[in-house]
């Protein structure tokens, strides 16, 4: 392939992803409610935006439910992948596979499977109802195979012998895994606990199954707004989401490159 | 003498029981249930009668596959060439080329597809760019109809998950040992040649993880098809949904889980097929990005 | 003290699955002794520390320390510490941290603990080491820091497992002076694993020979190399040739269609035996001399001598002479009386000592490797 097609394609494709976010962070300062005519520029959509009380409480709602499964999730998944590395092999391939199961199940398959049984639950103790808890529980159980799947190859990279070696230092089981273990599989766990926020944050599916009436979270708040006419706020919206979204990326990778560099003059010196 | 001394349940494992509670109580019950709702009817008696359902539904799961293959197809033959070029780019750009393709995937989909509806809508912008066109040229304009087809769904598709395909690809890509590619080059293969019989056949683990990955949420989407299709294309997502979200006169448990059922063996069955293309990577998602 | 047992093992015996790694051993060792458990991979040696270690619980036997019953005291609560395969250094601790970790856990005062680990860096030559990142260090210097951290809490037992498999040929003779260097200076006990046969002959007061989970000899360096119990150990330790002997009365024995006197008393009369001489062992002489004759089959050059291969009657005979010798050349060999050692007839009988096969590249791989030995005794 030539340098100037490469580019081309290269172009093309990005353009291609980045076209519905471009239009929409246009719109979002149009003058007018329409979603094709751009007249004059106007903050008046973010201003509507954050007046509406619905969709601040849905966010609120999905950093809670967000923070919480993931912090859940992630103590849960921590421990599983220290006790599945240490199984046998064929154990462990049994304790996987049903690890994978929400990874590779369609997201609506998992959803209603959960929804079944907490109708089913609520209809033979008549004591709950759907709504935080159920949600809670759901995002929970989506997001633990993902922690698994990101400590348990931080386990198996690790020299076993280090934990041997603090036990054999006199430092009790508990405290070794703690001192010793735990930071060596660190950068596992916060990338699990990381997509585990994420990926509760974004989810709609298995929310929009699992909520009930009572609770909502913003991308079910999104969803009932596609349903209602159109309201540029959703573009103010999505715009300041994309913005966070950049800006921590940003961050992410600023970090990266600059420990990255300096490892390299570590090594230099 | 062989004796076993360990207990079932030795002491460093208990680490694992809560994780053992939790992935039986609301992963393998659920599904089990989904089985049980699948042959019973509403008053918990065994029947078949669910699954005529599949029969009656047999024109929509037909389309969703259809529209899911399209979808992953195009998304192979978009990803393959771009995942190619990043990771044939100087290893500092790489990172941030990445980094473009996964941004989009942060914004939540709903927002991504409604997007498109902006777009493609019959006064949307591309209709209204054209309108001016054609306006500017005198010619006569009745507006393209792109919303609400089945293209429709199928760009919706293919947007939401080629990065999808684009990641595992390139992971793949990257692992490859360039001394392999030189070596082959040393013995005279032309790079035609080192394509097709090093580099082609040493990505097949990320190319299958990426149509697994793209095809298994195209399938059971609802959502795209209920944005870009406006209502007028069911796919076995919609009809699944309208099973257990629908009015209430709509509403049986025991037809949607018969339907999910099957979309769940549809997945476990392409997946082996799939498995059986690659048999040398063992876990699932070998190329997968986490 | 000197004579005082410290750690005896009693009937120890170990299985993984349906694989027994360790069949009864047997087992005992003395207060500031050096003890090296030698043997290929998979002969149970490095189980064999992990029990004494407490990180592998016997599955019947006692394990014996200073008088008192151990078993089912935990790693952490044992008077012993190991110096890992590979050293098992904590990566995200510096080398100060890393001696000090066990003098935290004992609470000790921030003072003691400086002043330990700077006697300690001295011991092992690291002075100024203290705020350097562990990734930044050489392999030996790893190496060091491992038996400092090691020596920090004053074991009195230190166990080896193959500390210096990693290092290379150079590092690890030096490292060798200084391990026994350190063991004399502080007195105490060292239990070596290791498979290389020249370390565990420098190095040891005793040599533990083991092979398939069985001790097959324990004895001094010179008894282990002079007086091997049968093939195994005889060609484990240093190159020997093993033909198969008839004794026929008390010191006299014949081998290769000849009777020999030789120094061994105490078999049957007519027993069939295993006769071990050693390379350097026979003589060359002129053919009319010679007790034995054969054709030279191989010559390889070795620096102080020249490793040569005599086909003696269809048997190979590895010879080591300083006489350069041609291919083809027609010789004698003479053997004297104390350079024939007679074993018993074993299980690995016929198995050692012929060296038809024997090649340059053959030796090379049947060296065994750590990574392998690991794998074997854990999995």
């Amino acid at each position: 392939m030539s340098k100037h097609l490469k580019r081309l394609y290269s172009f093309l494709i990005f353009a291609f992803l980045y076209a519905p976010i471009l239009v929409m962070v246009v719109y979002s300062f149009n003058g007018i409610k329409s979603r094709s005519v751009f007249e004059g520029f106007s903050l008046q959509w973010y201003k509507a935006l954050f007046e509406d009380s619905l969709i601040l409480e849905s966010f609120s709602n999905s950093l809670i439910i967000a923070a919480l499964s993931a912090l859940i999730a992630t103590v849960i998944g921590t421990f599983a992948a220290v006790g599945i590395n240490k199984m046998k092999k064929r154990t462990r391939s049994a304790y996987l596979f049903v690890n994978n199961i929400p990874v590779v199940n369609p997201d609506i398959v998992t959803a209603i499977s959960m929804m079944i049984l907490f109708v089913f639950f609520v209809s033979v103790t008549k004591m709950f109802e759907m709504g935080f808890w159920t949600l809670l529980i759901a995002h929970i159980t989506f997001n633990i195979p993902y922690v698994v799947l990101n400590v348990l190859p931080k386990l198996r990279g690790m020299d076993n012998n280090i934990y041997d070696a603090a036990l054999d230092l006199g430092c009790p089981p508990i405290k070794s895994f703690f001192k010793v273990v735990l930071p060596q599989i660190m950068p596992g766990i916060v990338t699990g606990a990381i997509m585990a926020f994420t990926l509760s944050l974004d989810d709609f599916i298995i929310s929009y199954f699992n909520s009930g009436t009572s609770f909502q979270t913003l991308p079910i708040t999104i969803y009932s707004m596609t349903k209602k006419p159109y309201s540029p706020k959703i573009n103010a919206l999505s715009t300041l989401l994309f913005v966070f979204v950049l800006v921590l990326m940003l961050i992410v990778n600023l970090r990266q490159t600059r420990t990255a560099k300096d490892k390299k003059k570590k090594e230099k010196s | 003498m062989m004796k076993t001394k360990k207990p079932f349940f030795s002491a460093k494992n208990l680490t694992v029981t809560p994780y053992a509670v939790w992935m039986v109580l609301f992963v393998l019950i659920p599904i089990g249930l989904v089985v049980y709702f699948a042959f019973t009817d509403a008053n918990g008696t065994f029947t078949l009668e669910n699954l005529s359902y599949i029969k009656r539904y047999a024109e929509t799961f037909w389309l969703s596959v259809e529209l899911a293959l399209i979808s992953t197809v195009i998304c192979l033959l978009l990803a393959y060439p771009m995942a190619f070029i990043i990771a044939k780019m100087p290893t500092e750009r790489q990172g941030s080329a990445i980094l473009l393709i996964m941004l989009p995937m942060w914004m939540n989909f709903l927002i991504r597809t409604y997007a498109w509806m902006t777009i493609l809508e019959n006064n949307g912008i591309i209709n209204r760019f054209v309108g001016m066109i054609a306006q500017w040229l005198q010619i006569e304009f009745e507006g393209f109809s792109m919303i609400n087809t089945n293209g429709a769904i199928v760009l919706g598709m293919v947007y939401n998950y080629l990065p999808y395909m684009i990641l595992p690809i390139y992971t793949v890509l990257t692992k490859i040992d360039n001394s392999l590619i030189e070596a082959a080059r040393d013995l005279g293969s032309s790079s035609v040649h080192v394509f097709r019989r090093i580099i082609a056949p040493l990505s097949v683990p990320g190319v299958i993880s990426g149509i697994t990955m793209v095809f298994v949420p195209a399938v059971s989407t609802f959502i795209i098809s209920y944005l870009l299709g406006g209502g007028k294309t069911y796919l076995i997502g919609n009809i699944i949904e309208n099973y257990f979200l629908g009015s209430s006169g709509a509403i049986n448990y025991n037809v949607g889980a018969a339907l999910s059922l099957l979309l769940m063996i549809l997945i476990v069955v392409s997946m082996g097929i799939m498995n059986h293309f690659d048999k040398d990577s063992e876990s699932v998602g070998g190329g997968m990005i986490v | 003290m000197e004579n005082n047992v410290l750690i005896d093992l009693k009937n120890i015996c170990v299985s993984f699955g349906d694989e027994q790694i360790l069949k009864s051993i047997n087992l005992y060792i003395r207060d500031g002794e050096f003890v090296t458990l030698l043997g290929p991979s998979g002969c149970g040696k490095t189980t064999t520390l992990r029990v004494i270690a407490g990180f592998q619980e016997p599955d019947s036997g006692d394990v014996i320390f200073e008088d008192k019953k151990i078993n089912g005291v935990p790693a952490y609560k044992r008077q012993v510490n190991t110096i890992f395969q590979r050293y098992a250094l904590f990566p995200h601790l510096n080398v100060f941290e890393n001696i000090a970790f066990g003098l935290r856990i004992k609470k000790e005062k921030e003072s003691v603990i400086t002043e330990r680990v700077t006697e300690l860096l001295a011991l092992v030559n690291l002075r100024g080491f203290e705020k350097r990142a562990i990734t930044s260090l050489s392999g030996g210097q790893q190496q060091r820091v491992a038996i400092a951290r090691a020596l920090a809490v004053r074991p009195k037992v230190l166990l080896l497992d193959e500390p210096l498999g990693a290092l290379d040929l150079k590092l690890r003779k030096d490292m060798q002076v200084e391990l026994k260097k350190i063991q004399q200076s502080l007195g105490i006990t060292f239990i070596y694993v290791t498979h290389d046969q020249e370390e565990a002959l420098s190095m040891s007061d005793t040599i533990v020979v083991m092979d398939k989970g069985f001790i097959q000899q324990i004895g001094t360096p010179t008894d282990i190399y002079n007086e091997p119990k049968n093939a195994f150990v005889a060609d484990f330790i240093g190159e020997s040739n093993i033909v198969d002997g008839i004794m026929l009365k008390d010191c006299f024995v014949e081998f290769s269609g000849h009777k020999f006197e030789c120094l061994d008393k105490g078999f049957a009369e007519n027993e069939a035996v295993d006769v071990v001489v050693r390379p350097e062992d026979v003589d060359v002489v002129s053919i009319e001399k010679g007790m034995l004759r054969g054709v030279v089959t191989s010559v390889t050059f070795k620096g102080v001598h020249y490793e040569i291969i005599v086909d003696i009657g269809g048997f190979k005979w590895m010879i080591q002479t300083t006489d350069k010798q041609e291919v083809g050349d027609k010789i004698g060999l003479f053997i004297e009386p104390d350079a024939i050692h007679i074993m018993k007839k074993s299980e690995y009988s016929g198995k050692y000592g012929d060296f038809s096969s024997f090649s340059e590249e053959f030796d090379e791989l049947s060296q065994p490797d750590i990574v392998a030995e690991e794998s074997d005794d854990e999995d």
